[in-house]
């Protein structure tokens, strides 16, 4: 049985983060991957994916983006590259091929079972990713059947879906960036929208990326956020990862032609029914980007760069048709698929450790899993702060965990 | 200046919600709630419907006194007008609901409210109902509401209240989703 100080589950950004943060300290360890580094960037995302935040901030502990275009946003394969990249500059010692099968406490810690042989550790690190399983609605098994469903973790481009219209699900980035790309290809699209977060692409000449950390908005952290619960399981913003686009919300998809229409509800005899609630689920989206806008222009005032940048602006508020259905026939053949773009999900059923609430979703106090001393998890939205949801985040919470998992070490020696 | 700095009271406990919350999220079935009423036919379109007990925090639980409620129809439809109209007492029921939710979100963002007003209308073509064109629901073809809202407060505030009021407001859930309706016969 192979012994070690500590076990990182997940060879992706959040994994190898944390990986040379444990180098750095001297801290004996294994970065164990199921499949080769930055997997589920590999096999699980669309082609035509691109990261949310732009280059320059696509940061991981000891690096920076060196490329030539740092305004730009990484498409899916710049990303693999990056992050594998960073795992031979870092010299992270990571055992592809190595699914982890369970993950139990032991006396001296924790015990792993891996591929084909048993390890144990003092510690755990869990960076298996947020978004391993999507997370349908139950909705979803009553679609009727001649039609398909499909979520994007199996989605790659607009080729594979049969003839028809297509209803999206859901108006995350996700949501919004599929209804585009699938609408663009030729299928007419319906996108059903519940409660989402509009933001502009730029603002006053700025990414609001770049808006929102200027304004300390994504360094807020995890145990000063009012309502963290929902923090965390905020949609994704409604952006795109391209500088031509200034605007990937309702207004621009509904100008090229995407019919909005409210949540799904229900699909009763193959009738699915839409909730009326879109108009104040859209006036809701409004108003809080606008009340971030107001935040952002204040910055700036204080800053003292109203000089420098143009001058503050608001956008059209969303546009609601007032004969937009509350109903839509799934048998009629019109729509001949469903695309689930409502959310994913941390796989972590193989952890034989009870610290899952009754969701299934593991307890933990900024990474620090506390009810079970020695375990940590990573790479979750607003693990920390609200950048823990992006790359970069990755920067100062494995620096935090790994001084907590420092620490545990020494206490427990004692 | 000696303007007081009193404090913002709306008569809405938020703290007494807060805890409500708290606790609840430790043990979510005292959270589960049935709300009841059971009616009564009088004579032709007059019912007389009652509501006193219901179910939540894990036991059973009574209103301060019994509410009784008339329902009819109007005497323009042939009825003794006795009481509000069904449809009317769902107007009634989203104008208390979303009202309720201005006044604890008001007082949980720190607003003084001065004066709520709701009005609320709701549209129906009666052919559905009367079974004469199968293109008109019996239902509400929309419904309208209007808030006259005297706060201290902006008005970008104000519709930030209203629209917060909409996005936990159980019964604009109630009429904006399907909902499973079961009637059976005993």
């Amino acid at each position: 049985m192979m012994q070690t100080t500590a076990v990182v589950i997940g060879a992706g950004h959040a994994g190898l983060a944390m990986s040379r943060r444990l180098t750095e300290r001297s801290i004996d360890h294994v970065v164990l991957e199921r499949g080769e580094v930055a997997n589920s960037w590999r096999t699980q995302r669309w082609p035509s994916l691109r990261l949310l935040t732009p280059n320059w901030q696509t940061r991981l502990p000891g690096q920076r983006y060196a490329g030539d275009d740092p305004d730009g946003y990484m498409a899916v394969a710049d990303v693999v590259t990056t992050i594998t990249g960073y795992a031979r500059e870092i010299g992270s010692p990571v055992r592809t091929a190595t699914t982890v099968h369970a993950v139990r406490a032991a006396p001296q810690g924790f015990e792993i079972q891996a591929a084909d042989e048993v390890l144990c550790a003092r510690t755990v690190v869990l960076a298996t990713g947020a978004a391993n399983l999507a997370a349908t609605p139950r909705v979803a098994d009553d679609v009727p059947a001649p039609v398909s469903s499909l979520t994007p973790l199996a989605y790659r481009d607009p080729s594979q879906l049969p003839d028809g219209g297509v209803l999206v699900v859901g108006a995350s980035a996700t949501g919004v960036q599929l209804a585009g790309e699938i609408h663009r290809s030729g299928h007419p699209v319906t996108l059903a929208v519940g409660e989402h977060v509009r933001l502009p692409r730029t603002y006053r000449g700025r990414d609001i990326f770049w808006w929102l950390e200027a304004t300390g908005l994504l360094a807020e952290r995890y145990d000063q956020i009012d309502d963290l619960t929902r923090a965390r399981h905020l949609p994704s913003p409604q952006l795109t990862g391209t500088r031509e686009a200034a605007m990937t919300d309702l207004n621009s998809l509904t100008a090229h032609g995407v019919r909005i229409v409210g949540r799904l509800g229900r699909i009763v005899d193959g009738l699915a029914q839409f909730s009326g609630s879109l108009p104040n689920t859209c006036a809701l989206a409004d108003l809080k980007m606008n009340r971030f806008l107001n935040r952002a222009d204040e910055w700036a005032t204080t800053s003292g760069l109203d000089g420098e940048l143009p001058p503050p602006h608001r956008f059209a508020p969303t546009y609601v048709d007032p004969r937009t259905p509350l109903e839509l026939d799934l048998t009629s053949g019109e729509i001949t698929t469903v695309l689930w773009a409502t959310g994913f999900r941390p796989d972590h059923t193989w952890l034989d450790v009870p610290v899952c609430d009754r969701t299934g979703r593991i307890r933990h106090d900024g990474g620090v899993v506390t009810d079970a001393p020695g375990l940590y998890v990573l790479g979750l939205p607003v693990l920390r702060t609200r950048a823990s949801t992006y790359i970069h985040g990755a920067v100062t919470d494995s620096q935090a965990v790994a001084s907590h998992l420092h620490t545990h070490l020494g206490s427990r020696r004692r | 200046m000696t303007i007081t700095d009193r404090p913002i009271d709306n008569g809405v406990n938020v703290q007494a919600l807060l805890d409500a919350r708290e606790a609840l999220s430790a043990a979510p079935e005292a959270a589960d709630f049935t709300w009841r009423a059971s009616c009564t036919w009088r004579t032709g379109t007059h019912s007389r419907s009652t509501v006193s007990g219901f179910t939540g925090l894990g036991t059973e639980q009574e209103h301060r006194t019994t509410y009784e409620f008339d329902v009819d129809h109007p005497e323009c439809f042939a009825s003794e007008d006795n009481g509000a109209t069904p449809v009317e007492y769902v107007l009634v029921g989203l104008a208390g609901c979303l009202t309720a939710g201005v006044a604890s979100v008001a007082q949980l963002r720190d607003i003084q409210l001065r004066s709520v007003t709701a009005t609320i209308e709701g549209q129906m073509n009666i052919l559905g109902i009367l079974g004469a064109d199968p293109d008109v629901r019996n239902g509400f073809d929309a419904i309208t509401v209007r808030f006259l809202i005297d706060a201290d407060a902006s008005r970008e505030d104000i519709e930030a209240l209203v629209a917060q009021s909409q996005k936990r407001s159980a019964v604009y859930d109630i009429v904006t989703n399907p909902t499973k309706v079961l009637v059976e016969v005993a």
